[in-house]
């Protein structure tokens, strides 16, 4: 997406009409011009910093004043239960989104080089659950695999045994590929649209075979859309909250864990330290992901 | 069909397959809302009894949801709409770490930032109690869609040639804004309006935290019901916020697609 300007710095330079003469366009450049600017992008200045930069140092700040002092920063790695809350969180979410990148290229690729009878009708159901929260997520990993869900009905009619793993890392695991599923498969839709369909002839007229050209061309092309789509899948299932919250209190993951030593053994301290560190941990790997990838937005349900 | 290979068949049936997976789910939700009872199944009679039940628990979280849906969109207009011609009239390093600042409450876990809220204003009694407060993490979250939506049809058009026509000619600053300006960005402000409604009517991450008990949002009653009430009644909840979310989805489905081209166009 082309958003934050192409980084010129041309903003202060007077205008260049067409014929390349350099007209001095005081009306734009004026300091009046800039003092106006400066007070459109007050009101939104003045309530980010109030609502959110004051808070978070806030956060900070009653993240070292707890009993462990600056230390408590250090509990994610020292507190044995904080770390195997966090292992099992950043090993969830790469394993959601190594599965969600394969499932969602696959399908993605498949859409975007055939046209069929009922292609928009598939993209239009497929991108369909993009906004839902995590707690309806969670919602339809019950009615799959829940007590009363699907699953469990298909295998005791099968095996005569009920199949029910939705309260459970599983059910989590499936709820957070159920999530990431629609906006990965945009990503690579968009980005396989920009392919150069020469390259792939090239590669073809050569002698490649179809897996070759796929391997060799089609995929790496599309590195940069994998970057930026699984780093978003891999924050928001670090951070999601909502689908664990829905279907068991038990999984032990790192906003659970949060959650819990916020309200039921109200340790503000630990809790602020410990969504501190998570934020920390998102935002740089959506900041890598965006210097390596090229800008996108990433919506956490 | 004329003859497809192989290939397509066996790559159609693994996106029908995906599209199961998450289709399935929403139409035995849908049902579950409708039948008279889930065990039996369809087969046991169509009731509107759960909607009814529904609406008399919860119909207050259905307005609160939507009372904060369109102040958040009021305040995301006037915050970020602004702020977003701010940042494409003067692009640059400076423009690109405000907003990267901006991005900052998507990128954070909700959780992360309601605490932060919490322990900030979690003191001023009244507004740590009135719905304002939910009102002030949505609007941090849904600023950015706005601002990204608005700029990037805001790059996309040769904004200087069309301000230094209306300049050259007399224009105002303030005439230039609502004259030129907001004209040329309609498409972004509508794909921005459809983005925040839509997040906002199912924000849970940072509402939960956020919520009282006598500030419950939709997603908030949804959590409450999964949790503690029977499936029939979670489902007819979950079927009247699909009621109210698919408008949305439609609409954004066919808007924020035709945003999209112009800004791809926009690259040089």
């Amino acid at each position: 997406m082309a958003t934050g300007g192409e980084g010129s710095g041309a903003g202060a330079l007077p205008l260049r009409s067409r014929r390349g003469r350099t007209t001095p366009s005081l009306r734009l450049t004026g300091r009046r011009e800039a003092v106006l600017l400066a007070g459109m992008l007050a009101p939104a200045a003045v309530v980010f910093s109030a609502f959110f930069l004051v808070p978070l140092a806030r956060l900070f700040a009653i993240g070292g004043s707890g009993a462990a002092g600056w230390s408590a920063y250090l509990s994610v790695l020292t507190n044995p239960a904080h770390l195997s809350s966090l292992v099992s969180t950043v090993l969830l979410s790469l394993a959601v989104t190594a599965v969600t990148l394969a499932i969602a290229t696959a399908a993605g690729l498949f859409l975007e080089r055939n046209r069929f009878p009922g292609r928009s009708l598939l993209v239009a159901l497929l991108t369909f659950p993009l906004a839902f929260p995590g707690v309806v997520i969670g919602f339809m990993v019950i009615m799959l695999a829940g007590r009363q869900g699907l699953v469990g009905e298909v295998s005791r009619a099968l095996t005569g045994e009920r199949l029910v793993f939705a309260y459970s890392m599983t059910g989590l695991f499936l709820g957070y590929v159920y999530f990431s599923i629609p906006r990965v498969i945009l990503t690579v839709m968009a980005s396989a649209e920009k392919l150069d369909p020469r390259l792939e002839e090239a590669a073809r007229s050569l002698g490649a075979r179809p897996w070759q050209v796929m391997a060799h061309v089609v995929l790496p092309a599309l590195k940069p859309a994998f970057l930026s789509a699984g780093a978003i899948c891999f924050a928001t299932a670090m951070g999601a909250f909502g689908t664990a919250f829905t279907l068991a209190t038990r999984i032990e993951v790192l906003p659970m864990t949060i959650y819990t030593e916020f309200t039921l053994q109200a340790n503000i301290a630990t809790a602020a330290a410990l969504s501190f560190v998570l934020g920390l941990v998102t935002w740089v790997a959506l900041a890598l992901a965006r210097n390596f990838a090229g800008s996108s937005v990433a919506a956490a349900g | 069909m004329r003859s497809r290979p192989i290939a397509f068949w066996l790559q159609l049936g693994f996106t029908l397959l995906v599209c199961a997976f998450l289709i399935v789910p929403v139409c035995l939700s849908i049902m579950a809302g409708i039948t008279a009872n889930y065990f039996v199944g369809i087969g046991g009679g169509v009731t509107l009894r759960w909607i009814g039940e529904v609406w008399r628990l919860y119909a207050d979280t259905i307005f609160l949801s939507l009372r904060i849906a369109l102040a958040c969109l009021a305040c995301t207009l006037v915050l970020g709409v602004p702020a977003a011609y701010v940042l494409a009239r003067r692009p640059g390093r400076i423009a690109r770490a405000i907003e990267e600042l901006l991005v900052m409450p998507v990128a954070v876990p909700g959780l992360a930032t309601a605490l932060a809220l919490i322990v900030a204003y979690g003191g001023f009694g009244d507004f740590r109690r009135s719905w304002l407060f939910i009102l002030v993490g949505h609007v941090l979250f849904t600023l950015p869609f706005m601002v990204r939506s608005v700029l990037a049809v805001l790059c996309s058009i040769d904004l200087r040639m069309l301000e230094e026509g209306a300049a050259s000619l007399g224009a105002r600053f303030h005439q230039r804004f609502f004259g030129v300006v907001l004209p040329n960005c309609r498409s972004g402000i509508l794909a921005g309006s459809l983005m925040v409604l839509t997040l906002s009517v199912g924000e849970f991450n940072l509402t939960w935290l956020l919520h009282t008990p006598l500030t419950k949002t939709l997603p908030v009653g949804l959590a409450d019901s999964y949790a503690s009430l029977r499936i029939e009644i979670g489902s007819a909840y979950t079927v009247v916020f699909f009621v109210i979310i698919i408008p949305c989805l439609v609409l954004l489905q066919r808007f924020g697609a035709t945003g999209r081209p112009r800004t791809r166009k926009a690259k040089p």
